[in-house]
């Protein structure tokens, strides 16, 4: 039997961890709550987000905390131009075609990225990525005690953000009623290039918060997608409430798994509780069925 | 706002419109047109292309030809949101209220583009004429009644403070007694000086309030003119009375 106390440093680690899948999973389902489709493109633009937080570091010497603001504003502009300028114009109006488009473009963003970055990991190396903060009998890294609590602090104000203000409540209506949402006056497409910059710019909070501890190259934004894609439907789709946990519930899953079977067998939990999750509901843990 | 124009004649003027989902033409050249304070009734059954017109006149659909003025403003083509900022609002068929925010968000947006400064007047103004919302402030639009939900998409519509309300079909799946109540209500809201374009299939009531009628079949004005006349002319009451 394991000590408690590597159980509760296991679940303290998975816990930290779960909150970059949280953001993560959240610009997803935002995106997939008002378009209606997944964003394919999701991880390479994670990647493209990092590779940005690294040469601001690494050509401009910005430290990735500092970075935040900046990559946050750039990541939602590009998002919005890319959605106004290429994924609006491009889908026809037609959910489906979107979903063509960011796959394409997943598979563009990956290999210029291939082309002119290499195929090389590169990482930033910031004096506090060591660390270590001793919490009860846990041992955690300071880095991702700062990004767990960010990226929490973050969904939170994108939480209020969408349940009180204006913009919020337009882009609630117009995931539900787009018909409804121009007869008030609602540009929709404008509604649209928002929601879906906002999703990419929690990507580039999330790459800020992962760089001072993790390695960017062209694929390494795959790894996050496939667990915020798993988050997604675990917690429910198009659920906000349902991402949050979701994200916890895979970082501590993942956590444990590790702890108990092995770094290379734990991601075996992730599966294992996302078909029990899904056979007990199957529209996810807060999602509702339409 | 704006100070009105001395312009005096129509507020909304459709003339020669051609519109239809490309490459079917559904309206085959219209021509209409509602005066400041006053209730027209567009007549016609299912198919006959009311939907169409209003659609092109919110902007939700671009017209193939013909021109619309709104105002003396050439609207013709222009993007819902700029025809909603003109005052040019649509009631739609099917109520479209958001189903996923409360009643007070979905009347707050009414006012997302237009009358947002007026917006706690006007809240006040929509819940002294449907008491029945402030019962349900906080409720999930979806979870109301068609009644309620008629109520909501009439309230939206007025938060944004309209020159003319286009109402469509507000009658639609309501009970008999609630039909009474729509039209009793329609007449106050013109009362108070509101131009509203009356799209209905109930002919009856939509003339007894009307102070004009167009009957639109097969996307052509096939008759206009006064609603008292209309109520008697042979060829309507031939069409939808069965005598």
């Amino acid at each position: 039997m394991l000590d408690p106390a590597i159980i509760f440093a296991g679940v303290l680690n998975g816990l930290l961890a779960g909150g970059i899948y949280v953001l993560v999973a959240v610009g997803l389902t935002l995106i997939y709550g008002v378009l209606h489709i997944i964003n394919f493109a999701h991880g390479s633009l994670l990647m493209l987000a990092m590779y940005a937080v690294f040469f601001l570091w690494r050509l401009l010497g910005i430290d990735p905390y500092v970075a935040l603001p900046i990559v946050i504003a750039g990541s939602f502009a590009f998002g919005y131009v890319l959605y106004r300028g290429l994924i609006g114009r491009l889908s026809h109006g037609r959910d489906e075609n979107i979903l063509l488009i960011t796959l394409g473009l997943a598979i563009v963003f990956d290999n210029v990225a291939l082309l002119l970055f290499t195929g090389d990991s590169q990482t930033i190396d910031v004096a506090y990525a060591g660390t270590i903060v001793q919490v009860g009998a846990a041992f955690l890294p300071l880095p991702k005690i700062i990004s767990f609590l960010a990226a929490i602090a973050l969904c939170g104000v994108l939480g209020v953000v969408m349940a009180r203000s204006q913009l919020g409540k337009a882009i609630r209506a117009v995931a539900r009623e787009r018909q409804g949402a121009r007869l008030v006056g609602i540009d929709v497409e404008h509604v649209f290039a928002i929601a879906y910059g906002i999703g990419i710019a929690c990507l580039g909070a999330a790459a800020c918060l992962l760089m001072p501890t993790f390695y960017v190259s062209p694929t390494s934004g795959h790894a996050f997608v496939l667990i915020a894609f798993t988050t997604v439907v675990l917690g429910g789709m198009g659920s906000f409430v349902g991402a949050a946990a979701g994200g916890l519930i895979i970082g501590i899953t993942e956590s444990l798994g590790g702890l108990l079977l092995g770094e290379q067998l734990g991601q075996i939990g992730i599966s294992l509780i996302f078909i029990l999750i899904l056979l007990l509901r199957p529209t996810g843990l807060f999602g509702v069925g339409r | 706002m704006a100070p009105r124009p001395d312009w005096v004649g129509s507020m909304l003027d459709v003339a020669g419109l051609r519109a239809g989902y490309a490459p079917v033409e559904i309206l085959h050249g219209i021509d209409v047109s509602v005066g400041a304070g006053e209730i027209v009734a567009l007549l016609g059954s299912n198919g006959a292309g009311k939907s169409t017109l209003n659609n092109t006149l919110s902007g939700l659909q671009r017209p193939f030809a013909g021109r619309v003025t709104f105002d003396g403003t050439d609207i013709t083509g222009w993007p819902s949101a700029r025809i909603v900022a003109r005052g040019l609002v649509q009631v739609p068929e099917g109520r479209r209220v958001f189903p996923n925010l409360s009643v007070r968000d979905n009347l707050e947006l009414g006012s997302y583009r237009r009358g947002g400064s007026g917006r706690t007047g006007n809240l006040e103004r929509v819940v002294a004429i449907f008491p029945r919302l402030k019962e349900r402030w906080h409720q999930l639009a979806g979870t109301l009644s068609g009644g309620e939900q008629q109520m909501l998409a009439i309230g939206r519509g007025l938060m944004s403070e309209p020159r003319l309300l286009i109402l469509d079909e507000p009658s639609l799946g309501l009970s008999p007694l609630l039909v009474e109540d729509m039209f009793t209500l329609i007449g106050r809201l013109n009362a108070d000086g509101l131009a509203i374009l009356l799209v209905e299939q109930n002919v009856v009531q939509s003339l007894a309030i009307a102070h004009r009628a167009y009957v639109l079949e097969n996307g052509l004005i096939t008759l206009a003119g006064k609603a008292s006349e209309l109520a008697d002319a042979p060829a309507l009451r031939k069409s939808y009375l069965g005598q």
